[in-house]
């Protein structure tokens, strides 16, 4: 557990970076600070491997104040992943990844034959090893800086915008992939962002700051879109909420109703669209009982009839499920 | 000129070696001085700005006057070797100890805020990161210093010690035009020898400037 203490971060004639900050970061987690630039975001986790150091106030890892630890050797036990990955130039990708366990006193054979299986548990084919950084893309850099965070097995790992400076189709993957690996993993993780919409889809719980560095709000992603704090939180969720809240259900409590005559299903029963006067016209997709609430809603919004259609898991329809219905089942729910 | 080769080769080739000895002695020994006070230009950061103004200032100071001047700083006989050396390595820390300075000036923040973040204790990172991520800018340097030095020894001759300058000098006293022009070949192919070892050691070096710049 990664515990703030009171921690305080004043910089000379700056004002004040982090405001009396206490949190507790759940270990195996993945904890995501966000908020506006300025908010001492980025401070606070910098002072977790004491990139900075506070004014008052304690980091404990584990209960462990860092202030009291090496430097050095307390960096090498925490992972570190920074934007545009930082890595080295003058190094090949396998020997970027090599990095730390070379610092721990391994020798260069052993270090790069992990650093080998890491590169694939990444994502990344065997013959990027010998390449140099400048001969990857932004999104394979940043694997690497994954890769090589994770080369000396830390149980922490620290990640500052990580991914913020690919593209959206490229950080959708990533994303992906993220959580693929910290469901493999379980480390303990805190990651700065400033896109609130990353922190819910890869956070287990948010830190929300605000200008000045108060923490607005700590919860789930869920607590945070049903039930913001204040104004500022509710503004920098975003709108949409309450749509995005539905995301955390599946569609597995929805009733649904008997398929209407109006759909047409194929010789195996897979739905093909609804009659129309002018034909049959596509469903626009189905859902399944393990599908969020939120693409149900989607779907019934998107269909020609007002209407989504649930299938089973050979793709067999079984049910519909009417705008209407979703409407009622969620006001039922909320009551 | 064939002539008066095959009739002097022996006096060619003992001028060509002590050019040789002389420009790159004070290279090797201004590198190794200049890394130092390089890397204190960026440690220390107020120092930087002195620093460039004292070398702007010791490289402008005319090579003969240093030359005639030395020995009564040193001690030295005017004819010593010596004298040679120690001036040209005041030129090459004064041209390098600049630009070591640059090139880890020139280490982009990320790399090494990352390098710390990893653990690296400043002086292995120096070592391990910022000295070869810089060593493009350094090297480029170092083919400056070399070149110039190489041209340098040739002054020397003027007070009796000077390489392949010595020939320059004999051509003029004797009037007689084979041994300058011999003497302007071979530093001028020295100098291209020695441009051109250094950037094949470059290449060597950092392969990986290669795809700087080039995404593939």
């Amino acid at each position: 557990m990664i515990t703030f203490d009171d921690v305080v971060k004043v910089y000379p004639g700056g004002g004040t970076a982090v405001d009396h900050v206490s949190l507790e970061l759940a270990t195996g987690k993945t904890t995501v600070f966000v908020g506006p630039s300025g908010c001492g975001k980025t401070t606070s986790l910098r002072m977790i491997n004491r990139m900075i150091s506070p004014t008052s106030g304690r980091v404990l890892i584990d209960g462990k104040d860092v202030a009291g630890q090496d430097e050095a050797l307390l960096r090498r036990g925490i992972g570190y992943v920074i934007q545009h990955a930082g890595l080295f130039p003058h190094r090949t990708v396998l020997d970027n990844v090599a990095t730390v366990p070379v610092l721990l006193g391994k020798t260069r054979r052993e270090a790069r034959e992990a650093a080998m299986k890491l590169l694939e548990r990444v994502g990344l084919a065997a013959e990027f090893a010998q390449r140099y950084p400048a001969q990857l893309s932004g999104g394979q850099q940043q694997r690497v800086g994954v890769a090589r965070a994770l080369a000396a097995d830390p149980p922490i790992m620290l990640m500052d915008e990580p991914f913020s400076a690919v593209d959206p189709v490229v950080r959708e993957g990533l994303h992906r992939e993220f959580l693929r690996l910290q469901q493999e993993l379980g480390k303990t993780i805190v990651m700065v962002t400033h896109d609130i919409d990353e922190a819910i889809k890869l956070g287990d719980e948010v830190v929300i700051f605000r200008q000045g560095g108060v923490v607005a709000q700590v919860g789930t992603p869920q607590e945070l879109l049903a039930d913001p704090a204040d104004d500022f939180v509710a503004e920098f969720v975003g709108r949409d909420r309450g749509l995005r809240s539905l995301s955390f259900d599946t569609a597995a409590g929805l009733p649904v109703r008997p398929l209407p005559a109006e759909l047409v299903v194929d010789d195996a029963g897979r739905p093909l669209g609804w009659k129309s006067a002018d034909g049959v016209r596509p469903t626009g997709g189905t859902f399944t009982s393990a599908d969020t609430l939120r693409l149900v809603a989607d779907l019934a919004i998107l269909s020609p009839v007002g209407i989504a259609v649930r299938v089973d898991a050979d793709g067999v329809a079984d049910g519909i499920a009417p705008h209407h219905d979703l409407a009622d089942y969620l006001a039922a729910r909320r009551s | 000129m064939i002539n008066y080769l095959s009739n002097n080769s022996e006096a060619v080739l003992a001028a060509l070696r002590q050019h040789i000895v002389l420009a790159l002695i004070p290279v090797v020994l201004g590198f190794l001085i200049a890394l130092p006070i390089g890397y204190l230009g960026v440690r220390v950061p107020w120092l930087y700005h002195p620093l460039v103004n004292v070398a702007g200032v010791l490289y402008s100071i005319p090579s003969l006057a240093l030359f005639v001047f030395l020995p009564v700083v040193l001690g030295t006989k005017i004819l010593s070797p010596l004298n040679i050396v120690v001036a040209l390595t005041i030129y090459t820390v004064a041209l390098l100890a600049r630009t070591v300075a640059d090139g880890l000036r020139s280490v982009d923040f990320l790399i090494t805020e990352s390098a710390t973040a990893m653990g690296y204790r400043r002086f292995r990172r120096l070592v391990d990161v910022e000295l070869p991520v810089a060593l493009p800018v350094i090297l480029a340097g170092l083919r400056v210093a070399t070149v110039a030095n190489i041209s340098l020894v040739s002054v020397g001759a003027l007070i009796g010690v000077g390489g392949l300058g010595q020939l320059f000098t004999r051509g003029f006293q004797l009037f007689y035009i084979e041994p300058i022009l011999v003497g302007v070949i071979l530093s001028v192919l020295l100098a291209g020898v020695a441009d051109l070892v250094i950037v094949l050691i470059q290449r060597a070096v950092t392969p990986w400037t290669r795809f700087q710049g080039s995404r593939a």
